[in-house]
Order: structure tokens, then C-alpha cells, then sequence
């Protein structure tokens, strides 16, 4: 066991208890958590800020207007619903399509059917705080369903696919393109089941990937090699990654974007408490990036300045 | 400079809990196991005696020093008598006056003693003894016995146990002889041989006192002797010589005048009786602090009323739940519904014990659990949902004691010390869990829970674990400085090297 430690001591995994206690607890300002725990308010942030985010349709705050929701969906066909201060994808309706048969019901990207009571209720309990951290009144907003660029059809079972960035003092230090697969609903959580595959950050091809803990090379339900994509627009998801830490304050910050066939990559979500598996996606620790980028200082420079340095320093090189 | 603090902290932390427990145990006695008893030794000298037609005055001696005893408690039982106690050459002496006392009179003096091996003999240098002036032919025998035992001996210690076995031979020489016929009694043997010792110009005393036996009625004095070596007073065996005490051995004064003494009164007789007493050693040690004026027991859980001693027992156990919680949580990487869930349950199990404790915790999650995918169809708003689940864990509850107690079951019945919001939130959480990332995940983190549990129970209901937090709280601050440092670990969990193995062969992969 202590034999383990020790390799991944060198190989600079970092755990939990380091992540939090080193990383997050020194330059995460508490005061900064709310921008990133409320999605609308994100929102609202990276919007001023010039960044492309999911258009909001509408946001629901009591339950009286729960009572007009179904008004409030008719110009759409493909929307998302999801709490705003929701943790780890809890509570998120994709909707792909309507039908109205007996009663409006709108089809999931799972192809499970909801009916609008059922998704008025689905509102209702985030509202109550099912799905907010701590169990806070919430709010429930409805977004723009992104049309999904073609890149990742290959490799992804239905939903959405989505890259995190992890993003320390300004510098992006480690990314991963989280696919979905059939045992994660379509859904882009690790913790669900979808595929994390690890992204060479000079480049942004994409590396093997990871199920849970085990490493694997082609998706499980296309079975097509998961390495060696591009990922457009690359350096425009790296620029968007640093700017998201300048709006914020925040030292230790996860990104989430997506990329959108029309309006190129859209940030998603801001998370002050990124997992850990991204380590496991690109088999690369952490800790050594993240030592480098306190080193270098680089957190001083400016976006521009800050994206080169984490093209320079971060490839993903055989291991020495 | 911030890990400085904190370890400066944690120091400060572990030793103040420390020294007041090193404190506690090592000078109150504070026994460091649960429900060890101590023995005490009470001790009664009733006096009696014919009063005269004058005034009486009647001394006793009562303990002073005692080397390897302690005096817990004293009385003096008298009646129409004047008393007071003063210090004495050889000891301590109560007095009691009256002037007119008629008829057969008994007093009492009780004492409750207690071993104490810290306590030693006095420790003061006495002065050299004159040379004793003796008639012929005792002059001479003395100097004859005196420089031959000085002569077989190194020092002053080995010198009285040669002149002791010359004195206890059993043909004694007509040296030996001459002091032997005029001491018939080993208190006059004790006697004589400290004036021996004196003629050897070493200090030595007759120490008297009482073997400590159970049931002793009419215990009898036994002399001992004590001799200055220089450094220290060492006791002696009048009759072998051996250096030693008999660790039941009480001294009670010193010296060659008797115990009693009655002016103005006839036939004085002192009667000496020893009991046991086997006594919880907490008493003893709340005694022993009472006695030197340490506030330190009134300060603790000791000093309150019983009822909320017995809620303290409890609650004090909290903090080693939350420790072992702590350290399953990050340092092995245990999941948990909620923080301390778990320690609520452990406390629950202390009373159910812990195989009916999983079954009925089982029981009533599942029932609730049940119950609470039932409310889903139901939509309803989260609040009435979460009361609605916690008014049928309720009546779970009850069903299931009453149940237990008609089938005869009576563990059944503590199913009611069961936190129920605390069992009402895990159900919600469970379900939700169920819902969101399926019944596999929430089984596991449900076993989590219980696991952890039931280790905190294990810990938690430890007797010695029990007993160290209540009567020595202050090592709560120990654990409070173990939570400051674990708070401070940024080292793996161990289950992330488990999660992390990919990474242990990855040299050879990429």
C-alpha cells in the first residue's frame, strides 16, 4: 500500500483532502462561492463579461409560476430545465421533442417521456431545494438546449458532451471531453457512468478515457477509439477557461463548456469544487501542474499570456 | 507560518489536557479504569475509663505521619467533654477535659485511612542523640555489644541489624543477656535497642502501630523501630533486623509513652479495631481532592446532580463518535449520509444494542423508504413531504414496539431512542440517491452509513473509552487537537489509492 502511496505521491495525484485543504481552502474565497453555486447568476456574469453562454428562456422562482410553465415552453421545441444552484448535474430535464397526445408531454434526450404535470412537479421539488446544496429554496431556470456539434457523435451515447477545464490562479492546468453513455442517461457526470477522456492541452486532441475508475480506449456503446480527436475552437475554450477565473476570483475553478453547432463553445456551469477524475482521464496528477503555475506566477499575465503558458507547459508527454 | 499556529495550538490543546489528566490521576488517585475499588481502612480506638470524683483529662494519641498512608476522614465521638488536639513529641494527641465525669466513661476516635505510597515518614534531619548514661554493668555491655556490631557492620542501617540479631539470638551471650532479661515485651526490646543505637550516637525511635487486618477486634500494637541513616528515616524489624515495613503497617505515634494516658481517672483501657472498607475509588478520589482543597472535581461532571451526569456520560461521547467519524471519513474515505448521522445512530444502538440496533434501523428505513416512493406519485411539495415521512417513521416506530412487546421482544422497544428526524432526512436523502444515481448507489452509501456506525458504537461503547471521557473530560481537548491536525491532512484517503490504482502501472502504458 505504502508502495502506491509513494507512486502516486510521484506521479502528483492529488487527493481530496490536498485538493481541498491546499488548494481550494487558500485561494477560493468563500465570498465568491455564490457567483459559482448560482447558475443564473454565472450567467449573468459571463454574459456581461462578453462570453458566450446557453441563451435563458425563462426562470421560474415560485409556485405560482409553476402554473405557467407549459405558456412559458410554447415557442420551444428542444429546451433544458435545471435548478439554478443544482451540484453535480442533479435534477437537469433535457427535452429533444413534444407530442400531445391526451396531454402535452415532452420527450427527454433519454427518449422517456414526461408529461407537463410531471415536469411541473420535477419543478416544484427545485424550488423546495431538492437538488440545491444544503437544501435551499431554489430557482428553476430553462435554457437553450444546445444542438451539439457533430465532433463527438462518434464517441457519445445520446445527451450532451461537454469539456471541463480545471483552471488554477488564471491558468488552464487540465481539461477532459466528458462523453455520455447509455449507463449515464445521456447524461455528461462521471459519477453517472459517461466517459472522461483527457485532453493534450497544447493541442486539444483528445487522449484515452475513463469509465469510473478503469482506463479504456474506445467508447462502450459506439466502440469507436475515444483518442485522437480535435476539439474545435480550442483556443477559444482555453481564452473563455481563463476569463471565467478573472470573472469570478476564484483560484481553483472548474469550467464547463459545450460546443454548440451554431454558436461555437458555450460555457455551461462554474464549479469552486471540481472532481478529482480528470486526473484519472488524462492519468496525469494534478499537483505537479498546479505547483508549476504557482512557481511561474503566471496567474499575473493576461489571458492571452496565460493560454500560452499552459500550452507550453502542459502536453501530454510520456511520463519520465 | 499558518501550520506554526496550528501546531502551537494543538500543543497548547494536547498539553493542558494532559497535565490536568496526568494531574488528576497521578495526585487525586482518579483510577484511569472504570469501577475499580480501593480499599479504606477505618480504624477505632475506643477509650474507657472510671471517672473520679475530680477533673479527668484524658490523651490519646491519634496518627500523624504515616509513611504509605493517607488520612481520608477523623472523628472524635464524645459527650459533655471538653476536646482539642495539639502536636506532641511523638505524634498527635487528642485531649479530652471534664470536670466532672462519674461512672464508666467511653470515648471514640475514628479514622478512615487510606494507601497512599506517595506518602513517606517524616523527612526532617534529627539531631545527634546524647550518649544515654547507664549504670554499671549495662555501661559496659553496651560498649562492648555497640563496638562489636560496629565492627561487623558498613553503616549505620547494618550496624543496628547486627546489634538487633546479637539481642535476638536464641542463646544470646551474657552481654546480649543483661538487656534481654529487662526486656520482656518487644515494645522494651524496641526500647532498648534505641538506646543502644543511641549509645552508638545514631538517632533511632520506637515507631508503634497497627497491622491493618480485616476484622481486627482488639488489634495490638506492634513496635517497630526507625532509624536516621543519614539521609533518610529507614524502618527497621526489631526482632530480625531486616529493613523493612510491612506494607499493612499503620504508624500510629512514636516513642515510648503509651497510647493513653487518664489523669484523674482509673482503669483506662484502649481498645483498637480495624475494618475494611472496599470503596468505589472515584469516591476516594473526590475525598483526596475534597481534602486538599482542589476545585478541580467541583469543576466537573462529577459535581452535577445524577440525572444530568447520566445525559453527560452521553453526551461526552460524542466527540470520540465524531473523531472516529473524522478520521473514517478522511483519512479512509468512508461516504456517509450526512456529517454526523452516524454518531446519532452509534448513541441510538448504545441502547438497542447493536444486531437489534441494524435490524430495526433497517427496518424502519426500508419501511420508510417504501413509504417515501409511495409520496412520489403523490407530488408533493418538499416540506409536507419530508413531515409526511417523518410522521410515518413515527408510527413505524411505534408499531414496531409495540409489535416487539407483544411478541415478547422487549429490545423492540427501544426502537423510540432512535433520532426519527435524523432517520426521516436519511430516508429523503436515501431516496433521493435511489432516484438520481440509482438503488446500487444508495444501498452502498446506505451500508456506509451503518458501517460507520456501528464502528463508532464499537468505539463509543468501549467501557474504558466511556469512563476516561466522563471522569477525565479534559481529554476532550486531545481530541480536539487530533480534529485541528486531521483537519490539516492533505495526505490520500485511503480509498483513493484504490481509486487512483490506475495511475500505479501507468509507467509502462504511456
Amino acid at each position: 500500500m505504502m508502495t502506491l502511496w509513494r507512486q502516486l505521491r510521484r506521479q502528483g495525484v492529488l487527493g481530496l483532502n490536498a485538493r481541498n485543504g491546499e488548494f481550494i481552502l487558500p485561494t477560493n474565497d468563500r465570498r465568491h462561492y455564490p457567483l459559482v453555486d448560482d447558475k443564473l447568476r454565472t450567467k449573468a456574469l459571463a454574459s456581461q463579461a462578453g462570453m458566450p453562454v446557453p441563451e435563458l428562456y425563462g426562470v421560474i422562482e415560485t409556485e405560482h409560476d409553476i402554473g405557467r410553465l407549459g405558456v412559458m415552453l410554447e415557442p420551444y421545441e428542444t429546451f433544458v430545465i435545471k435548478p439554478a444552484q443544482g451540484s453535480g448535474g442533479d435534477g437537469i430535464i433535457v427535452v429533444v421533442g413534444r407530442t400531445r397526445r391526451r396531454e402535452l408531454t415532452f420527450r427527454q434526450v433519454s427518449g422517456a417521456l414526461i408529461t407537463l404535470a410531471d415536469l411541473q412537479h420535477h419543478v416544484s421539488n427545485m424550488l423546495n431545494g431538492q437538488f440545491s446544496l444544503g437544501g435551499h429554496p431554489d430557482r428553476a431556470m430553462v435554457e437553450y438546449c444546445v444542438g451539439f456539434d457533430p465532433v463527438f457523435e462518434n464517441i457519445s451515447h445520446e445527451g450532451v458532451p461537454d469539456i471541463r477545464v480545471i483552471v488554477y490562479r488564471g491558468v488552464p492546468v487540465m481539461a477532459m471531453v466528458r462523453l455520455p453513455t447509455r449507463q449515464s442517461g445521456g447524461k455528461a457526470n462521471l459519477h453517472q457512468g459517461a466517459v472522461g477522456a483527457g485532453v493534450d492541452m497544447p493541442t486539444g486532441r483528445t487522449l484515452s478515457g475513463v469509465i469510473g475508475n478503469e482506463v479504456i480506449d474506445e467508447h462502450p456503446d459506439t466502440g469507436m477509439p475515444i483518442a485522437g480527436i480535435a476539439v474545435p475552437q480550442w483556443d477559444v475554450i482555453l481564452a473563455s477557461s481563463a476569463r471565467a477565473a478573472d470573472i469570478t476570483g476564484l483560484g481553483y475553478l472548474g469550467v464547463d463548456m459545450v460546443l454548440d453547432r451554431k454558436h461555437g463553445p458555450l460555457m455551461l456551469e462554474l464549479n469552486a469544487r471540481p472532481g478529482l477524475n480528470i486526473q484519472l482521464a488524462n492519468r496525469r496528477g494534478l499537483r505537479l501542474r498546479l505547483e508549476q503555475v504557482d512557481r511561474a506566477l503566471a496567474g499575473r499575465g493576461d489571458v492571452t499570456a496565460r493560454v500560452a503558458f499552459a500550452r507550453e507547459h502542459f502536453a501530454h508527454e510520456p511520463q519520465g | 507560518m499558518k501550520n506554526r499556529h496550528l501546531l502551537g495550538l494543538v500543543l497548547a490543546l494536547a498539553l493542558t489536557g494532559l497535565a490536568v489528566f496526568g494531574y488528576k490521576v497521578m495526585v487525586l488517585g482518579f483510577p484511569m479504569a472504570p469501577e475499580q475499588v480501593a480499599d479504606t481502612w477505618t480504624i477505632e480506638a475506643a477509650v474507657s475509663f472510671d471517672g473520679g470524683p475530680g477533673s479527668v483529662r484524658a490523651t490519646l494519641f491519634v496518627p500523624t505521619l504515616m509513611p504509605g498512608y493517607a488520612l481520608l476522614e477523623e472523628n472524635f465521638i464524645s459527650r459533655g467533654f471538653g476536646f482539642s488536639t495539639q502536636l506532641a513529641p511523638g505524634g498527635r494527641e487528642a485531649e479530652w477535659t471534664v470536670r466532672r465525669a462519674p461512672g464508666r466513661q467511653v470515648l471514640y476516635y475514628r479514622a478512615v485511612v487510606y494507601r497512599d505510597a506517595l506518602r513517606r515518614g517524616e523527612d526532617t534531619a534529627p539531631e545527634f542523640p546524647p550518649p544515654p548514661v547507664l549504670d554499671e554493668p549495662f555501661a559496659t555491655a553496651m560498649r562492648v555489644l555497640v563496638d562489636d556490631a560496629r565492627e561487623r557492620s558498613a553503616d549505620s542501617v547494618s550496624l543496628a541489624a547486627a546489634l538487633i540479631r546479637r539481642l535476638n539470638e536464641p542463646v544470646p551471650d551474657q552481654n546480649a543477656e543483661l538487656f534481654r532479661s529487662s526486656a520482656r515485651t518487644d515494645t522494651e526490646l524496641a526500647q532498648t535497642i534505641s538506646t543502644l543505637l543511641a549509645g552508638a550516637r545514631i538517632p533511632a525511635r520506637v515507631v508503634r502501630g497497627v497491622l491493618l487486618q480485616d476484622q481486627a477486634r482488639d488489634a495490638a500494637i506492634v513496635p517497630w523501630l526507625e532509624l536516621y541513616d543519614g539521609n533518610e528515616w529507614v524502618f527497621l524489624n526489631p526482632r530480625t533486623g531486616e529493613r523493612n515495613l510491612p506494607p499493612n503497617y499503620l504508624a500510629w505515634w512514636r516513642g515510648a509513652r503509651p497510647l493513653l494516658h487518664v489523669e484523674g481517672g482509673s482503669n483506662a483501657a484502649v481498645n483498637l479495631s480495624v475494618r475494611r472498607n472496599p470503596v468505589d475509588a472515584m469516591l476516594l478520589a473526590e475525598g483526596r481532592a475534597d481534602q486538599r482543597g482542589s476545585r478541580l472535581v467541583e469543576f466537573s461532571p462529577l459535581a452535577l446532580p445524577v440525572q444530568t451526569q447520566a445525559v453527560y456520560s452521553f453526551l461526552l461521547l460524542i466527540p470520540v463518535g465524531a473523531l472516529v467519524i473524522g478520521i473514517l471519513r478522511n483519512v479512509i474515505g468512508f461516504k456517509t449520509f450526512g456529517t454526523f448521522m452516524p454518531v446519532l445512530i452509534a448513541l441510538a444502538f448504545k441502547e438497542t444494542q447493536l444486531l437489534a440496533g441494524l435490524i430495526l434501523f433497517t427496518l424502519i428505513v426500508s419501511l420508510g423508504l417504501l413509504v417515501r416512493f409511495y409520496l412520489e406519485h403523490l407530488r408533493l411539495l418538499l416540506v409536507p413531504r419530508l413531515s409526511a415521512v417523518l410522521i410515518v417513521v413515527v408510527l413505524l416506530m411505534l408499531a414496531v414496539s409495540i409489535l416487539a412487546h407483544r411478541l415478547g421482544f422487549e429490545t423492540g422497544l427501544s426502537v423510540a431512542l432512535f433520532p426519527m428526524v435524523i432517520l426521516a432526512m436519511t430516508i429523503e436523502r436515501m431516496s433521493i440517491v435511489w432516484e438520481e444515481r440509482g438503488a446500487g448507489e444508495a444501498i452502498q452509501q446506505g451500508l456506509g452509513s451503518l458501517a460507520v456506525a456501528s464502528l463508532a458504537y464499537l468505539v463509543m461503547g468501549i467501557t474504558l473509552v466511556q469512563h476516561l471521557v466522563f471522569v477525565f473530560p479534559e481529554l476532550l481537548l486531545l481530541i480536539l487537537a487530533a480534529m485541528l491536525l486531521l483537519g490539516r491532512y492533505t495526505g490520500y484517503r485511503l480509498l483513493e489509492l484504490r481509486r487512483f490504482r490506475a495511475f500505479a502501472d501507468d509507467r509502462s502504458r504511456s
